[in-house]
């Protein structure tokens, strides 16, 4: 609040100087609410201002000079030039001043409860919960509350509505930041709750519904993965739709099968609001685009800050984002022997995470910000001179600020810009609103008028004829207009004084003379005053204590000097390439493929009836094998020597756990089918580069197998660099990971895990054999059904459209499987792991089952006593069709070397070994039609190695997938060398921000299981979790 | 035991000349006929095989004679006088591979709590001995000599300052029959020292400092005239004082090394790392301060994303380059039987064969401290002899067809090879089982 200190009568008009001391209490209640009672005296006020001879900035690139803004019961009435203000207007002289519009912010949870933050009880120990705990007419899941609605929590809170403006801000949205489906966003004023009440700060109560993919407080065990939160929200859809559609000419929205649903007629509410989507990284921001896709519903994202990483995708959502300003700081990098543990990529981050806003407008990809992330929000404005130094233009942040969020939110009718009509949301300040040396003034959010610097509005600086008892000298005011220093010429000499201020009232000392030679020390004279208009006046005592009244004129205006005032030098560091993917072993570019690519003689191993060739040439084009004989030519082609090598068909992993985000299993409900790896690729998993580097050109993406009917699979080839989606092996058909024995039915568990159904293998059998039945219903029912993802899944098995993987030991699991399947008229694809399989091979190659196993691992567990090396062996010699997996990261870089124990443990030939991990999983997977052979016309997904493939001492010198090389050992060796150089250049520039004053950060880093199906015996069951607690096999992981 | 169904199948014969006692040629199959071997009743002979000896040295057509335990003598013709030659034309003669750590005997199964007992709780817990848990009757163990791992070191978990740990040979009726060498030395399990908190690092530096100051009044202890109250594990660890007992420092990071170090510097303790990851950043002073390495598996993840990919792989080629003692070591206890390989995977990245072999045999002996009694094919150490058809460091040819502890002719048969020729039986499979004892 401001304190309107001297009217004064000039003209007609009267005339306020407006001097920035603040005063409690004058304002409240002004606006007078209809319904409310009062107290006292009321007190009306239209609150008319006249803002005169400024330079108002309408909006971005619309600037008027000299203008006047007019505002009235908080909102603006004009902008105009040369128009005398109206007479009932009360006049601020803005003279030399800039007015720009306020800034608004969307991701903010401004004045409203912290969400309650569930102990953190690990399912473990608590048991499960299978249904949200929220009482009353609500939906199932604890994470989706669509009814929450931020207005009916909101209450207006003082400390951080002012830090809000302090920042500039005069709006947010804010909305809870708790669960998957949020609710509603308020969109509400900064104004302070001492001059208005909640109901006018609410500005609007439902403006947006709000989305992540974070349960967040919900104790509830679904969805314990990023697939299962993805999952949820598809199906919230699904039957938000179905529940709108019964409720159609009903007065009463009551469902037969649901009856009243509170949490579903709220999202169904909500739909035509604004469809806000927070997430942490680009990944997600792709995911929760990929959603909005499938709905039709274009999502503002709340992006992570790393969007820059994948700008293509980014722009081609379409999504407007809201950018984050919390970029990192620098990691204190003092101590080495720790800093050799923070990546590649996160370095990379820091100096390229302030390039984003920058990014965005030259990509033309629509933005505004947020101060969501800062710890300090006086903070916001360095992080944005940050991002000018990149590029970012002033236009484009000044419309990031104002009307881009208006505009996404639909309210530029209201807010954004400084236009007749809209609310009188804007600061006053002294130059151009993002320069450094500009200082903001006010604020006026809704008419109501906030200082934020009170000293300086007067520009008290000139040159003064000062008038002391008996004398008569003069002085200079100059420096900064809120931080002025004082030049005092007396005596004949010149003299640095001190003036400070407090809005209107101000003390100076000075020195008396300058020092004389011999004397001990000099006297100062201090003064105390006032200012009004140009004089300022005052007591004071002079250097020989006595008190004297002293009275200054100003004389001369203050004539600009050149700043010479010093800023804090931020450090920039000057940002290297942003490497596909953004990890240590990236490129600059994507690798592409070439047009041709002529192996030369090679020793080739086929897989097909020419068995192995020696000498051998293999042309390559277009990713495809276009040939193989003796003395091929092909001018055009690049040329590989491999004399002296041989090459295989690339790798393929029937049962792999890498490159997935969020958790490998969703294993919170006996039957998740409605999951799918697909939406949870992670292509910048080290551990594909990893595979690469052991020659894997495909692994299948498998669900864990925490639960009997686990989640949709994904095959991905290897193509190191490129999205999520580029990664999947096209065309190929679909698969689902079922599980039986010891982890479904929760053996190793723990002892409070004994009431999710299974909890035996007789129950397992139940469990399927319902979901099928639920199933064959379901597919029964009229088309106007609600569509049930999980059903869905399960409908495809039953018409041969998706295919079974099945994680299973012993052999009375394995036939009840079987008989279950051809109950139901399918067959089961592959039964993977399973160890006793030897004990049913006759029956596996009769249902027609194909096998994906360990070589040699047992004694794990107790499902695993009778496992044997020679299974492999026998389910081969059995005619089934038989594949080595790895199920693990480390394994799978070595499948040739688990292959090649089938010659150890069961004589097989060479060759055979090669294809237990080659064409037999394409056979499984029904890729073989692409790949697993070197053969003209299939994917030319090869590896070359430098010895017998099938040998220990062998190491794959290049693999190519698709004709690309992906990953060659001397490019590899170059990228060390390479990372080594960019570590310590960043390194050095980390060590200069901190010279510079930046605060850092410690490296932090997780240490965590790699993932594989028994890793994690807490939330994710998977098939080696003993393994690695026995041989502590930790990977640290960055976070 | 005549029914016992892969008797019937042809070929199941020893490929040697003068089969003399092979035990287990007797019929036995299921694991409870699989009996320990007889002490070595007379001398033999391998004769035409080549040798390698575990120090390097590689005879092609060699000799190996031993009795009554003993090797007598090694090269290219020995004194044959009196003993049953066993021709191995065409394999390879390698000393018994040593498992320098492992849980083998301690665990069954290990998800069934109740097979487990390789982890005793408490701190400070340097009297608790693996020796005395050690099952020799685990069906884990015939797999494992199977693939020519002939003794083990049988090392337990548990608290900073660890079990004590024994060396056993695989072959035993009860563990005090299986004892090789006994209470060799104690573990001590530092923690780690990534960093995962700011203050994770101090929180572990007076973890370290418990360590330390442990052992200062256990050097204190022994300086008592007499003591009121005896400390079981002061006197535990008495051994690693007059250095007759190994301090097992299980270690993987830089940081926890140079930890390592300093106490071996500060209390002058026989040392040896167990894990050692980061152990090629710190080789220098590792050999400096006569530490050795038992290193992890090659077949690891790199420690970091941003590591080489194949930094496991080359780090025992690493640490020979720099002159550290070092062996290679494996996971867990059924893994075990794939120690070979994983030599065989560091011999693919910077060594030579031989190398790996001595990283599996003459190298665990000294850093165990049983080199005078194994390790290598060399006059008056044991018996320790595993004879594979080919090169037993490589999956592809790997095939062991006749082993010696001490002399005795071991049983190579295994619960799993007996499974494979039941159902190898079931469904008349034309399997060739010449070579799988």
């Amino acid at each position: 609040m401001i304190i309107f200190s001297e009217l004064t009568n000039q003209s007609d008009m009267k005339k306020i100087i407006l001097c920035g001391c603040l005063l409690a209490a004058i304002c409240t209640d002004t606006w007078a609410q209809a319904t409310f009672p009062v107290n006292g005296i009321a007190d009306p006020r239209t609150r008319t201002f006249a803002f005169v001879h400024a330079v108002i900035v309408r909006k971005a690139g619309d600037t008027v000079r000299d203008g006047m803004l007019l505002i009235r019961q908080g909102r603006i009435v004009s902008v105009s030039t040369g128009v005398a203000p109206p007479a009932d207007a009360v006049v601020v002289d803005c003279s030399g001043k800039y007015i720009f519009p306020s800034f608004i912010d969307l991701y903010s949870h401004y004045g409203l409860p912290q969400p309650q933050q569930a102990e953190r009880v690990s399912r473990r120990e608590r048991g499960p919960q299978f249904i949200s705990d929220k009482k009353g007419a609500y939906g199932w899941n604890e994470a989706i509350h669509p009814e929450i609605d931020a207005a009916d929590m909101f209450h207006a809170d003082e400390t951080s509505a002012s830090s809000y403006r302090k920042a500039g801000f005069g709006v947010v949205l804010t909305a809870s930041q708790d669960g998957i489906a949020r609710g509603t966003g308020a969109l509400v004023s900064l104004a302070s709750p001492d001059d208005v009440r909640d109901n006018f700060i609410v500005l609007r109560k439902r403006a947006s519904a709000n989305y992540s993919f974070d349960k967040g407080s919900s104790t509830q065990d679904y969805p314990s993965s990023l697939m299962g939160a993805i999952a949820l929200l598809r199906q919230t859809y699904y039957d938000a739709q179905w529940y709108a559609a019964h409720q159609q000419g009903k007065t009463e929205g009551v469902q037969p099968d649901e009856g009243v649903n509170l949490s579903l007629e709220a999202w169904i509410r909500n739909q035509s609001l604004p469809q806000l989507f927070a997430v942490s990284n680009k990944w997600d921001a792709l995911r929760a685009a990929a959603i909005g896709r499938e709905f039709h519903v274009q999502y503002l994202i709340k992006a992570g800050g790393d969007e820059y990483q994948r700008l293509l995708e980014i722009k081609a959502t379409g999504s407007p984002f809201i950018l984050p300003l919390n970029f990192p700081d620098p990691y204190d990098v003092s101590d080495p022997a720790q800093t050799r543990f923070l990546t590649l990529a996160a370095l990379k981050h820091w100096e390229l995470a302030p390039t984003q806003p920058a990014a965005f407008e030259k990509a033309g990809i629509p933005f505004c910000f947020t101060l969501d992330g800062l710890k300090d929000l006086s903070d916001w404005l360095t992080q944005l001179r940050k991002a000018f130094h990149y590029g970012l233009s002033q236009e484009a942040a000044l419309n990031a600020l104002t009307l881009n969020p208006a505009r996404f939110l639909g309210v530029a009718d209201q807010l954004g810009s400084l236009e007749p009509g809209k609310w009188a949301n804007f600061l006053i300040c002294s130059g151009p609103v993002f320069d450094e040396n500009t200082v903001w003034y006010q604020h006026w959010i809704q008419g109501y008028p906030y200082v934020l610097e009170a000293n300086g509005w007067n520009d008290a600086r000139g040159t003064y004829t000062v008038v002391f008892p008996g004398e008569s000298f003069q002085w200079m005011i100059k420096g900064k207009p809120q931080t002025p220093s004082l030049q005092v010429f007396r005596k004949g000499d010149t003299l640095s004084g001190k003036i400070s201020w407090n809005d209107q009232l101000l003390q100076i000392s000075f020195p008396a003379q300058k020092p004389r030679r011999g004397a001990d020390s000099v006297a100062t004279i201090l003064l105390s005053g006032w200012m009004h208009g140009d004089t300022l006046q005052g007591t004071g005592i002079a250097g020989d204590g006595k008190t004297l009244r002293w009275l200054a004129y100003r004389t001369a205006p203050f004539q600009a000097e050149q700043d010479t005032t010093s800023h804090k030098q931020l450090f920039y560091p000057n940002p290297g390439p942003v490497y596909y993917p953004f990890q240590a072993f990236g490129s600059e570019q994507i690798p592409r493929q070439p047009a041709a690519i002529l192996i030369q003689d090679a020793t080739v191993w086929t897989n097909e009836a020419e068995g192995i060739l020696p000498h051998t040439d293999v042309l390559i084009r277009k990713g495809k094998i276009a040939a193989i004989g003796k003395n091929l030519s092909a001018p055009d082609a690049e040329i590989i020597n491999a004399t002296g090598m041989h090459l295989t068909p690339g790798i393929i992993d029937e049962h792999s756990h890498i490159a997935i985000t969020g958790g490998v299993n969703e294993g919170t409900q006996s039957v998740t089918s409605e999951v799918r790896i697909a939406d949870v690729i992670n292509p910048e998993d080290v551990n594909i580069y990893r595979q690469l580097a052991g020659g894997v050109t495909s692994s299948h993406l498998l669900h864990g197998s925490a639960n009997t009917i686990g989640g949709q699979t994904q095959l991905i080839k290897m193509r190191w660099g490129h999205n999520a989606e580029e990664l999947k092996f096209q065309g190929w058909d679909p698969f689902i990971k079922f599980a039986l024995g010891e982890n479904v039915k929760q053996s190793n568990w723990g002892d409070n895990q004994h009431e999710r159904f299974p909890q035996t293998r007789m129950g397992v059998e139940q469990v399927i054999v319902d979901a099928f039945i639920r199933a064959q219903d379901y597919e029964k029912q009229p088309s106007d059904k609600r569509r049930d993802l999980e059903l869905d899944a399960l409908v495809e098995i039953l018409h041969h459209q998706r295919f079974i993987t099945c994680h299973s030991y012993v052999q009375s699991e394995i036939t009840m499987l079987m008989r279950v399947a051809e109950q139901f008229g399918f067959r089961v694809n592959t039964f993977t792991h399973i160890l006793e399989g030897y004990k049913v091979a006759d029956k596996m190659k009769a249902h027609g089952a194909g096998a994906g196993t360990f070589s040699d691992w047992w004694a794990y567990k107790m499902e695993v006593v009778d496992a044997i090396p020679y299974n492999a062996t026998i389910l081969d010699k059995m005619g089934v069709v038989t594949a080595i997996n790895s199920d693990d990261a480390e394994m799978g870089r070595r499948l040739n070397q688990e292959s090649a124990k089938s010659i150890k443990y069961g004589n097989l030939s060479e060759e055979e070994a090669l294809k237990l991990c080659t064409l037999y999983p394409a056979r499984l997977l029904h890729v073989d039609k692409w790949v697993g052979s070197i053969k003209v016309g299939k994917d030319a997904d090869l590896v070359l190695w430098n010895d017998d493939p099938i040998s220990i001492y062998a190491r794959v010198e290049k693999t190519l997938v698709d004709g690309t090389v992906y990953y060659d050992r001397i490019r590899d060796s170059l990228m060390q060398v390479r990372n080594e150089q960019e570590r310590a250049r960043i390194i050095q520039e980390m060590l200069q921000a901190k010279a510079h004053g930046e605060k850092t950060q410690p490296i932090r880093l997780s240490l965590r299981f790699e993932e594989h199906d028994e890793a994690d015996m807490d939330l994710d069951i998977s098939d080696a979790p003993y393994r690695q607690a026995v041989s502590n096999k930790d990977q640290f992981i960055q976070y | 035991m005549n029914t016992r169904p892969f008797q019937l199948i042809p070929g199941y014969l020893f490929t040697v000349v003068f089969v003399g006692l092979m035990i287990q040629t007797l019929g036995v199959s299921a694991q409870p006929h699989i009996y320990p071997a007889p002490p070595q009743q007379r001398k033999i002979v391998l004769i035409h095989g080549t040798i390698h000896v575990g120090n390097g040295k590689v005879i092609p057509n060699g000799m190996i004679a031993f009795d009554r335990g003993k090797i007598l003598a090694v090269g290219e013709t020995v004194d044959t006088s009196g003993a049953e030659l066993v021709d191995v034309s065409g394999m390879q003669v390698y000393p018994g591979l040593i498992a320098p750590v492992t849980n083998l005997g301690l665990v069954e199964v290990e998800a069934v709590r109740a097979t487990r007992d390789e982890d005793e709780v408490g701190q400070i817990i340097p009297s608790v001995r693996s020796i005395v848990a050690y099952n020799t009757d685990s069906k884990v163990i015939p797999t494992l000599r199977s693939n020519g791992i002939l003794l083990a070191h049988i090392v337990p978990e548990g608290g900073l300052i660890g079990p004590t740990s024994s060396v056993v040979q695989l072959d035993a009726w009860n563990w005090e029959d299986a004892a090789y060498s006994k209470d060799i030395g104690i573990q001590l399990y530092l923690p780690r020292l990534y960093p995962s908190s700011p203050e994770a690092e101090t929180r572990a530096l007076q973890q370290v400092n418990t360590i330390k100051q442990f052992f200062q009044e256990a050097a204190a202890y022994y300086h008592e005239p007499q003591h009121t109250h005896r400390n079981l594990s002061f006197e535990a660890v008495k051994g690693l004082f007059d250095r007759s007992k190994i301090l097992f420092v299980h270690a993987d990071l830089e940081k926890e090394i140079w930890l390592a170090l300093d106490l071996a510097r500060t209390f002058h303790f026989r040392m040896v790392i167990v894990g050692g990851a980061d152990s090629w950043r710190v080789a220098d002073e590792l050999k400096k301060n006569e530490v050795a390495v038992i290193l992890q598996p090659p077949h690891s993840l790199p420690l970091t994303p941003d590591d080489p990919v194949d930094l496991p792989y080359r780090t025992a080629a690493l640490l020979q380059q720099a002159g550290v003692k070092f062996c290679i070591g494996e996971d867990g206890f059924w893994q075990q039987r794939n120690l070979p390989f994983e030599a065989g995977t560091a011999a693919a990245y910077g060594f030579t064969r031989e190398q790996a072999l001595e990283a599996i045999t003459l190298r665990a002996a000294e850093i165990l401290g049983i080199d005078s009694l194994t390790g290598s094919l060399e006059p008056g150490k044991d018996a320790n002899i595993v004879v594979s058809r080919g090169d037993i460091l490589d999956m592809r040819t790997s095939q062991v067809e006749m082993a010696y502890i001490q002399g005795r002719s071991i049983n190579l048969d295994n619960k799993q090879k007996d499974l494979m020729k039941r159902y190898v039986y079931k469904y008349g499979l034309d399997m060739d089982t010449t070579h799988i004892y």
